[in-house]
């Protein structure tokens, strides 16, 4: 578990988590309201690699539907995830995740008007409430991140956690405003506020793929500064960490991050937060470790969630904020009594 | 290094002037010891060197500004072990050892340092945290986590090593072996030491310089038993330190002769 571990095992380690991503993925791809023979939906894949896509109704199924849906979650789950875990690092707070700033909740505001308004503009594939939610969440970080660094030049970790509880009570209450003259459309907002796959696109994959690639690129290098930041501000800039330009990276990073993810699944919970203390269990607390295995872990995490959620009581859908978070407090409890267990045998 | 030099260090807080007017230098295998009651400014003087807050006046190692350094380049030249324990994460020993050689990596991928294992298994020998390397930090009791804090300082391997008050929490023997370990530590070539202290006694037996501070102020610099004199120490503490002094070394002597 620690540095020393021999490289043997450290492979082991990242070929079962691609397998298990792999396996996850397949199983996601079969199971459904109809059930799809692994070889077919292995055919249908190889068919729309080389460029023969399938035509019948399990090929319609399978990539205009589910392939979006399960990759998708994939994507979200592993922005979600990578994102909570920056974000405890950088405020020490094992209760910090990325929507700790408020940008989140930024998001489902834009996407309440969007609904309340019947905004229906779209770009590509992209929904009026998608691009809606996506403006909202860039205001909203350019509103956050400008007063915190107004307020406090230092960009203390007090001031930006009291910041992001107070600019998210403030979205909470003009999104309840919203609700109260919403009629008839409360219940779209409701279900979209409690997150849901069920309307993604190849747009959303598109958007999604794009934003993953960029702000992971951001956020994985920064592994050995979070490590730093563990030990204390201080600490971390004696040995040379630009502390707040590290923030302020990270931050802009994750608030973007999932915003977007916000804007193509809305508000799922729980994932960020809980992710990334489920994968330090396994590997520990190293960022070099922690980022990636929160990847995997969130992915494969939401990717089964989403199955629940679309499948438990088909063909009605659960929003997928109430799975991830019922599923997610049962592991999380389980993880710690036995690490409980763990820590009194040592 | 072969000379760091401090002209007329301020430092200015919250609207509060927590230090003002500071000048010393130091030459290579110099142990400056910083002195004086509490609020002196003490810390504040050893943040200003570590580059953490900012200050007014000229500081530069071998002419070089330090102001102008990237944080990393500044890091290898002056590094501060200051007070505190660890946070919630659950790091190894080793793990918070290894945190010391940040300043000599480069990019994440991190190759690019040799001494890095050297370092590592140097520093935890050093201060006897070799048979806890894989003990959680958050498990150690306040002289081990001062240990562990200590290891990584030695790991960093700054030419400047700084110490805010590095006995603290340690028993007797470690105390011991600190001083042993700082003295050895400034006696190699291009490495200076400077410490914050409360232990007068230790300043006065192993320091090569002090520097007395009261409230914000320099009181006195220069070699360590002139500025650590009978009448500096008593404007500083408003108390007859020496004889103070004195007088707790003559309970030994009692209990000898009993």
């Amino acid at each position: 578990m620690n540095t020393g571990a021999p490289r043997a095992r450290r492979g082991a380690i990242v070929l079962s988590g691609l397998i298990l991503t792999g396996a996850v993925f397949m199983l996601c791809l079969c199971v459904g309201s109809v059930p799809i023979a692994f070889r077919d939906t292995l055919d249908v894949l190889r068919g729309a690699l080389t460029g023969a896509a399938r035509e019948d109704y399990i090929g319609v199924i399978l990539l205009r539907r589910r392939l979006p849906r399960v990759l998708c979650a994939g994507l979200i789950g592993a922005s979600l995830s990578l994102s909570g875990a920056v974000m405890q690092g950088l405020l020490r707070n094992s209760l910090a995740d990325g929507s700790t700033l408020g940008v989140s909740s930024g998001a489902s505001l834009g996407a309440a008007v969007a609904i309340v308004t019947g905004f229906s503009a779209t770009v590509g594939e992209l929904s009026g409430t998608t691009l809606m939610a996506i403006l909202f969440a860039a205001l909203s970080l350019a509103g956050v991140l400008g007063l915190a660094y107004a307020l406090d030049k230092s960009l203390s970790t007090q001031t930006i956690i009291l910041l992001g509880v107070v600019y998210g009570m403030l979205v909470s209450a003009l999104l309840t405003l919203l609700i109260t003259f919403s009629g008839e459309k409360l219940r779209t907002i409701t279900f979209w506020t409690l997150g849901s796959l069920a309307s993604v696109t190849w747009g959303s994959v598109g958007l999604l793929t794009g934003a993953f690639i960029v702000f992971s690129a951001v956020l994985l290098p920064h592994a050995q500064a979070l490590d730093l930041f563990a030990l204390g501000e201080s600490r971390a800039a004696h040995l040379g960490v630009s502390v707040r330009r590290t923030k302020v990276v990270c931050m802009a990073a994750v608030c973007a991050l999932c915003g977007v993810c916000v804007s193509v699944g809305g508000g799922i919970g729980f994932v960020g937060l809980v992710t990334p203390h489920m994968a330090r269990l396994v590997v520990g607390p190293s960022h070099k470790r922690l980022l990636p295995a929160c990847l995997v872990g969130g992915a494969n995490f939401l990717m089964l969630c989403d199955l629940a959620a679309r499948t438990l009581f088909s063909p009605r859908e659960l929003p997928i904020g109430v799975i991830t978070s019922i599923i997610g407090a049962a592991v999380f409890i389980a993880l710690y009594a036995k690490r409980g267990r763990h820590d009194a045998e040592a | 290094m072969r000379r760091l030099e401090a002209r007329d260090l301020s430092v200015r807080r919250g609207g509060k002037r927590l230090l003002r007017g500071v000048s010393f230098s130091l030459n290579a295998g110099d142990w400056l010891a910083v002195v004086g009651p509490n609020g002196a400014g003490k810390s504040t003087l050893m943040k200003a060197l570590a580059g953490e807050w900012a200050y007014t006046g000229a500081l530069a190692l071998d002419d070089r500004p330090l102001g102008a350094l990237k944080p990393r380049e500044r890091a290898r030249l002056l590094g501060l072990m200051d007070q505190g324990g660890f946070s919630q994460f659950s790091f190894t020993v080793e793990e918070v050892v290894r945190m010391g050689r940040y300043p000599y990596r480069q990019g994440f991928l991190h190759g690019g340092d040799p001494d890095e294992e050297q370092a590592v298994e140097q520093a935890l020998e050093d201060t006897g945290m070799a048979a806890m390397r894989h003990r959680s930090v958050l498990t150690l009791s306040g002289g081990e986590q001062q240990r562990c804090a200590l290891a990584q300082a030695l790991c960093h391997q700054p030419e400047v090593l700084m110490l805010d008050e590095p006995a603290n929490h340690l028993d007797l023997s470690y105390q011991k072996e600190l001083y042993a370990i700082t003295d050895r530590w400034r006696q190699r070539p291009g490495r200076a030491v400077i410490t914050v202290l409360h232990d007068l006694s230790a300043a006065r037996r192993f320091a090569t310089h002090a520097l007395v501070l009261r409230e914000g102020a320099p009181l006195a610099f220069a070699a360590a038993k002139e500025a650590l004199s009978d009448s500096n120490l008593r404007a500083a503490w408003d108390m007859d330190v020496a004889e103070w002094m004195r007088e707790m070394g003559k309970s030994w002597d009692e209990e000898e002769l009993g």
